[in-house]
């Protein structure tokens, strides 16, 4: 594997007595797809936020593109792009002034700003939306500009949490033909999903259950682990000695 | 990093250019709410100016005069040159005031005696009779006032000329405001809840409406600095309250004749100092709330009716009990209220508000450290 541009060694995120996230461990390449699963309430979330910086860990290290989580996060913004599960764009302003605007915080010079989102609104198609408001666009072109927002300053690595929720199966594919690009220049993709379909189209797959990594490897090798046929199989497998409730 | 050191604080500027873009789009876009916020000054200055002020105007009164005399004649004219009075008639038969407010015509009588201008001149005293319709009591009281003023007036002007004063009727007066004006104590009341309102209100919802919305967690994310989310957010709304108090004095100025008797800059600095107040709390109240609805209530709740109660324009803090009272020292609008009454109304400089001025500035600081203070970087 090329060097780990996340890093993670026993990284836990304690909240009082109620261990969200526990000792995780792992390592993510440069360019790769990682799927990040796990029912609700596993710890994805608290995971991927400290990852961002958001979130301060208790206990535990974690680099993020060679930056520390603790004393670097200035450096680590600059270097990630992030994507919420709760849809990320401001509804009232349109798509141009959307672009402009995550484009100009994040310190692009206004000729970038001009080719980026020249170079962005004709990939995905919206020559003829972008003076609309965003509230007016579909889901699926939301969360496709979205991701497209997300990434517009060619981060080092962009998170994506439940990117897709709430779209069909064809819309979740166009949407992965964006990540499959951004991954091919190099963007390492760190994704929490929660549909299988989904989970097959990462590289490598870690599986979250009680805030404990219980399995970390590609989608065929954990089928053939478990002695499944889907991905489905493989989670409910491991999901079933889950004791946290659905929260 | 590859940046040039020196480039790094243009960039910061034009990362808060783009921020506050997008605010004032966020503000210029819901014209609903921005009709509301430009609006509601006017209207509450329109309806506190002419509909709920505590004068009454044109009160249809009958003068029995049995003098028909030079001072009689001056009183008279003086009572149908003000506003408050409307001579129905002037009759010399007293029966017919009786009938007259059988009927609901009148609300006053004034009966001049014989020789009022002789008793006047020779003994230095005289009476006239005031009947009025103590019906609604606050109305007869109030137009009593305005007769006692007339005459009062009517005395002080004579007595100029004469060495013996004359002596009508005891005296009262009235500071500040001789017309006996009802609007102007409401102008700067109306100015503190608008600003309350606005800054407030609309700077906590569009904070919390970004963590709502979860643009929040993308914002602090980004290399965008967290405090300058704050900054920019307040921004708008600082100058949107600007508009605000400039509308406001206008309307009073032009509208309801009630001039700026201090100085303007002094003003506008004044009322600056207490719109930074009103955001300080606005943020306060968003880092402390998530939802909107949340936002909105305490604002409303917490922050402006306080403000209606305690902020002694609508009622006297004087007539409080102390443990009110002492509450009424926390409510900045009170200050701000006290503040702007002096320079508007009473026409004084900063030397006789710097007190005040200065409590406004310690709370307003209060606020901004507490509220920057608890402004999370890290969302957890």
């Amino acid at each position: 594997m090329e060097e780990g541009v996340i890093k993670t060694d026993k990284l836990t995120k304690k909240f009082g007595d109620f261990v969200a996230a526990d000792s995780l461990s792992f390592e993510v390449g440069k360019g790769e797809i990682f799927g990040f699963l796990g029912a609700n309430g596993a710890g994805k979330t608290t995971a991927m936020r400290m990852l961002c910086g958001l979130s301060k860990p208790s206990s535990g290290k974690a680099t993020i593109a060679g930056f520390d989580v603790y004393k670097q996060t200035e450096q680590i913004k600059k270097n990630i792009g992030y994507m919420s599960q709760k849809f990320s764009l401001y509804e009232d302003l349109t798509v141009t002034e959307n672009i402009r605007f995550f484009a100009g915080i994040y310190g692009l010079t206004d000729q970038q700003i001009k080719t980026k989102s020249e170079a962005l609104i004709d990939r995905l198609g919206l020559q003829n939306e972008t003076k609309k408001l965003v509230a007016d666009l579909p889901l699926g072109w939301k969360q496709k500009l979205s991701f497209s927002v997300a990434v517009i300053h060619q981060p080092k690595i962009v998170f994506l949490d439940e990117p897709t929720g709430g779209v069909d199966p064809v819309t979740r594919r166009q949407f992965w033909e964006l990540i499959y690009e951004q991954a091919e220049k190099g963007m390492t993709i760190f994704v929490t999903t929660h549909y299988m379909d989904e989970a097959e189209y990462c590289k490598r797959i870690s599986i979250m259950v009680d805030g404990k990594i219980e399995a970390l490897d590609t989608p065929h090798n954990l089928k053939e682990h478990y002695n499944a046929k889907s991905m489905d199989e493989v989670f409910l497998q491991l999901a079933r000695s889950a004791k946290r409730s659905d929260s | 990093m590859e940046e040039v050191p020196h480039l790094q604080s243009s960039k910061n500027h034009s990362q808060f250019l783009a921020f506050l873009r997008k605010e004032f789009r966020h503000v210029l876009r819901d014209r609903k709410t921005l009709l509301i916020l430009f609006g509601l000054p006017i209207v509450q200055i329109l309806i506190f100016g002419f509909a709920l002020t505590n004068e009454v105007k044109n009160s249809k009164i009958i003068i029995v005069d049995y003098a028909r005399d030079a001072a009689s004649q001056q009183i008279t004219n003086k009572i149908d040159a003000s506003n408050y009075f409307e001579i129905e008639k002037s009759i010399i038969d007293y029966k017919q005031i009786d009938a007259a407010f059988k009927k609901g015509e009148i609300k006053m009588a004034i009966v001049f005696p014989e020789n009022f201008n002789e008793e006047l001149l020779h003994t230095n005293a005289t009476q006239l009779q005031v009947i009025v319709d103590a019906s609604d009591p606050n109305t007869a009281n109030t137009l009593t006032n305005y007769i006692t003023s007339i005459l009062y007036d009517y005395e002080a002007a004579q007595n100029k000329t004469l060495s013996i004063p004359y002596r009508i009727i005891p005296e009262t007066k009235f500071l500040y405001n001789p017309q006996l004006k009802g609007a102007p104590n409401f102008v700067p009341g109306v100015m503190a809840l608008v600003l309350m309102l606005v800054c407030v209100m609309m700077t906590a919802i569009s904070i919390v409406k970004e963590k709502e919305t979860g643009t929040m967690e993308i914002l602090l994310v980004s290399p965008f600095r967290p405090i300058l989310v704050i900054f920019s957010k307040a921004v708008p709304y600082l100058l949107l309250s600007l508009i605000n108090v400039t509308i406001i004095i206008l309307l009073s100025v032009f509208v309801l004749d009630i001039p700026v008797n201090g100085s303007v800059i002094l003003l506008f600095a004044e009322s600056t100092l207490f719109i930074i107040t009103c955001l300080s709390l606005g943020i306060l109240i968003s880092i402390k709330t998530n939802s909107q609805q949340i936002a909105m209530l305490i604002s409303l709740m917490g922050m402006l009716l306080p403000t209606i109660l305690f902020s002694g324009f609508m009622f006297p803090i004087e007539n409080m009990p102390w443990p009110l009272q002492m509450i009424s020292n926390a409510i900045p609008a009170k200050w701000y209220y006290i503040i702007v009454k002096s320079i508007m109304i009473k026409g004084l400089g900063f030397l006789s508000v710097w007190k005040e001025t200065l409590v406004l500035f310690g709370i307003t600081l209060f606020f901004l450290i507490v509220s920057l203070k608890s402004f999370k970087i890290r969302l957890a």
